[in-house]
């Protein structure tokens, strides 16, 4: 399970490397919002691989709590974007 | 038994992340580029959840990991909507480029 686990976190951070590029280059204020989403989405699933790989959930209340905060987020920046223009 | 099938979906889920990111970085526009991100990360943080979900000791906590699997797919596609529709009113995305474009007619 840990080899697993490891194998799943290396290719989460390489997944996490191509998001920053995309991050780093988005010409517009929406692909900047797609490639956030896209990173809260490869934390939380860093979170999960944490857990699994512990066996303890003590963190899982963080991974509710990310989700949500991430959907908020999302919204509240692409309503800011909305009404000022990318 | 569980701990292969936990494998598999960890796996599986870790790889459709990595797809995303690809399409990410290779995509020309950003009603693209949300195809890329958007649906394979929503697949792949449900297929970690129920894979870690099968891993982890107690009741609760695999609740938790469930819940979070379903907050994901009600929120992921509302979260997309509104990023879709700013760019198109802000004119981010490329819009003259676009086939078929049914909201202008």
């Amino acid at each position: 399970m840990t080899v697993v686990a490891t194998i799943c976190l290396v290719a989460l951070c390489l997944a996490a490397l191509l998001v920053l590029v995309r991050l780093a280059l988005g010409p517009t204020v929406p692909d900047r919002i797609v490639a956030l989403d896209t990173l809260l989405q490869l934390v939380l699933m860093g979170i999960a691989i944490g857990a699994a790989l512990t066996g303890d959930g003590s963190f899982l209340a963080v991974l509710v709590a990310v989700s949500l905060l991430g959907f908020v987020g999302t919204v509240t920046v692409a309503r800011f974007v909305e009404r000022r223009g990318s | 038994m569980t701990d292969v099938l936990s494998a598999v979906l960890l796996l599986s889920g870790v790889s459709l992340a990595l797809i995303a990111g690809l399409g990410l970085v290779r995509f020309p526009d950003v009603f693209s580029r949300m195809h890329a991100a958007t649906k394979p990360t929503t697949l792949g943080v449900l297929l970690v959840t129920v894979g870690a979900s099968l891993q982890v000791d107690s009741g609760d906590d695999r609740v938790k990991l469930l819940l979070v699997a379903a907050f994901q797919f009600l929120t992921a596609p509302v979260a997309a909507h509104m990023i879709g529709r700013a760019a198109y009113r802000t004119g981010a995305g490329a819009i003259d480029e676009l086939v078929v474009d049914e909201l202008r007619d």
